[in-house]
């Protein structure tokens, strides 16, 4: 849908910045994953991982300008990667030490970047939505021209939280771009038995009807069509005309999370709950099949934006990089015990 | 001519105003609050300063709490009004999992400078859900500060802290106080957190009252003293940060100790304050702390009801009286009250 009002069409270096961080995302995973099994007990509690989600991630957030903010949910990797955060601070983060992002406060849950417009993430599913309105109504007042993207899953929009804001922020009209990124599944519920639109055939964006805004639903495997429409939906809000909900379709290549155990027993992230609840190996395997990572990279090289022999360079380098990132999350120190009750208070 | 009285709501008004012409970036939102809300405690600010800044919300307590809280993050400093505390059930996940730990889980990069102002007890046959205390819970909750003022000037300095303050606190009011006459403000600057006040001086036993409890104290003591007895009175004003030196000397030298608030007793905070006076002060203790509180039963509609179940200084008379004549051990024979 690239249109003559759409200035911001991305240029093959855009396209090829665009790939490299998908890469990056989806390598950072792969370690934070394989952690599991290289490293065993490094790594305790919640993972929640963001491979599948990167055409989705890189495409929304290449609509961005520097001072636009974003907030999102635990499932928080791969935002900051794109926006510049070091992934060797947020893997020493996810491993609970001191060079960690938050010096080990938050984990991989709770990210934050504020200097970069990164500005937290919420670990109670829908609840980080009111919060990122209100990043958008502080935009509003203080007239700076910024725009808010506000990320949350399928699951998300069944939380009061959700109605609550979008009702708030297209009344007020507030800068917010609401991008739902809908993996299909509530841990291992599926969303047509949890959504009264998914049930009737009808797509999760018809919900902004409610609330009077536009709704749209683009392939989130797709990071030039994802971009587009939020491109479009951040025009809108930074024009002063209110919020979109953008439904991303897109399919989450690990399950939710890894498994939940006693001390002591080894964690390991466990098969997709398509397979492992539902029995479903063949939808699992068409998911990995339209993998949007491949995908992408494969129509940069038909389309001529990216020959074969640098694409292999920027994967090197992703690796190279990612790999460092894991190296210095292990060499960094634990806090000290007595630093448990810093930060309480400001 | 400057008014010689004034009341807690018109404090309120005045140090939110004052707060708004020091800084811009302190806003005001919630249900109401443009036409001034139930009580006026907002009245005349949409005038002077706008409707973007003193925003009225749907009503969603939640999402506008935690509107409040990303407003914060981002840079301003929110005075959301919750309009009783009994709604402020449906923001406790916002201020609870959000508000209060976001400082802490970015390890110090984000803070929230939100004053959530709310209402709460009994009196006003309001039945159950508008009549609660529920301090507690949020004294509870590492990373919030929680403030309960209990006259016009202490609300007034005490407001104007809570905005400058870069964490999150919980302003509690108390709608039995908002309309009661006092001396007229004589400064709007601010009331430092933490600093407890002592309002009445005595040697004989303290009392520690919250809120509207401290005004029944303040009974209590006088009807006390007409038997003879001095009483101490000391209002934290703060429960967190909690004051607590203050008290522990009052103690000391009182040896005896009477806790007061409206709440509901059972797992009230004067539960909280009794167990560190008594750590602080276990060898100095002539006779257990007594705490008065409300019965473990919700608010009552009923005047009759409503009546029986609220303390006030008649209970905290009774418990400085059961703190006076303990008589558990044999050597406070010799300590008899000097009667009339």
């Amino acid at each position: 849908m690239s249109t003559s009002n759409n200035p911001a069409e991305l240029d093959d270096e855009r396209l090829i910045w665009a790939f490299t961080q998908m890469l990056r995302i989806r390598e950072f995973e792969e370690r934070v994953k394989r952690t599991f099994e290289e490293h065993p007990g490094v790594i305790r509690g919640h993972t929640h991982l963001a491979d599948g989600a990167e055409a989705s991630i890189v495409g929304a957030l290449a609509t961005l300008r520097e001072n636009d903010q974003l907030m999102c949910t635990y499932r928080c990797h791969g935002y900051p990667l794109v926006l510049g955060t070091d992934p060797r601070a947020m893997m020493a983060e996810i491993y609970g030490r001191t060079g960690g992002l938050c010096g080990g406060y938050g984990g991989s849950m709770h990210l934050v970047d504020p200097e970069r417009g990164f500005m937290g993430t919420s670990g109670i599913v829908g609840q980080g939505i009111p919060q990122a309105t209100g990043v958008a109504y502080a935009a509003q007042i203080r007239k700076r021209d910024q725009v808010v993207l506000c990320f949350f899953g399928d699951g998300a929009s069944k939380q009061g939280a959700f109605s609550e804001s979008l009702n708030i922020a297209s009344l007020w009209k507030l800068p917010v771009v609401y991008v739902m990124e809908n993996n299909s599944y509530n841990v291992i519920t599926r969303v047509e038995q949890e959504d009264a639109n998914a049930a009737a055939g009808e797509p999760l964006a018809v919900k902004a009807k409610a609330f009077s805004m536009p709704g749209v639903t683009v392939d989130g495997g797709d990071p030039i069509a994802v971009y587009e429409a939020v491109w479009a939906a951040v025009a809108r809000a930074r024009e002063g005309h209110g919020p979109t909900l953008v439904e991303s379709k897109l399919y989450r290549l690990s399950a939710h999370g890894n498994i939940i155990a006693p001390p002591g027993v080894p964690l390991h992230f466990p098969e997709h709950e398509a397979v492992e609840v539902f029995g479903a190996a063949e939808e699992y395997e068409a998911a990995k099949r339209g993998d949007p990572v491949p995908r992408f990279r494969a129509r940069l090289v038909t389309d001529g934006k990216l020959d074969a022999e640098r694409a292999d360079a920027i994967a090197a380098q992703v690796r190279d990089e990612m790999q460092a990132a894991v190296r210095y999350g292990l060499d960094s120190p634990f806090p000290e015990p007595a630093d448990a009750v810093n930060h309480v208070y400001a | 001519m400057a008014d010689l009285e004034t009341t807690v709501v018109k404090a309120i008004n005045a140090a939110l105003a004052q707060a708004m012409r020091d800084d811009e970036r302190v806003i005001v939102l919630g249900e109401d609050v443009a036409q001034g809300g139930p009580y006026q405690a907002t009245a005349g600010l949409a005038g002077e300063f706008g409707t973007e800044r003193v925003r009225n919300t749907p009503i969603s307590e939640g999402a506008v709490c935690g509107v409040a809280i990303g407003a914060a993050q981002a840079g301003l400093r929110p005075v959301v009004e919750i309009m009783f505390i009994d709604f402020i059930t449906l923001a406790l996940d916002q201020l609870v999992n959000h508000a209060a730990k976001a400082h802490f889980m970015s390890g110090g990069q984000l803070s929230v400078p939100l004053v959530l102002r709310t209402q709460g007890g009994a009196g006003g046959r309001a039945g159950a859900q508008h009549s609660q205390s529920l301090e507690a819970w949020l004294a509870h909750v590492p990373g919030l500060k929680v403030v309960m003022p209990s006259s016009a000037a202490d609300a007034a300095g005490l407001l104007a802290s809570a905005i400058a303050d870069p964490n999150p606190v919980v302003f509690v009011e108390n709608k039995s106080l908002y309309f009661r006459r006092e001396p007229a403000l004589t400064t709007l600057e601010p009331l430092a957190l933490g600093r407890a006040n002592r309002l009445r001086s005595g040697r004989d036993v303290t009392m520690v009252a919250l809120s509207r409890m401290v005004g029944e104290a303040l009974v209590a003591a006088e009807r006390l003293a007409d038997e003879g007895f001095a009483a101490e009175v000391i209002d934290p004003r703060t429960l967190v940060p909690l004051d607590l030196e203050p008290i522990v000397a009052s103690v000391q030298q009182t040896r005896r100790a009477v806790i007061a608030h409206e709440a509901v007793r059972v797992g009230g905070f004067g539960a909280e304050l009794a167990a560190r006076l008594q750590a602080a002060a276990f060898d100095y203790l002539e006779a257990p702390i007594q705490r008065v509180g409300a019965p473990f039963t919700p608010v009552p509609l009923s005047p009759a009801l409503e009546d029986a179940y609220r303390p006030g200084s008649e209970e905290i008379y009774q418990a400085a009286h059961a703190a006076l004549e303990w008589d558990g051990r044999e050597e406070l024979a010799i300590r008899q009250p000097r009667r009339g």
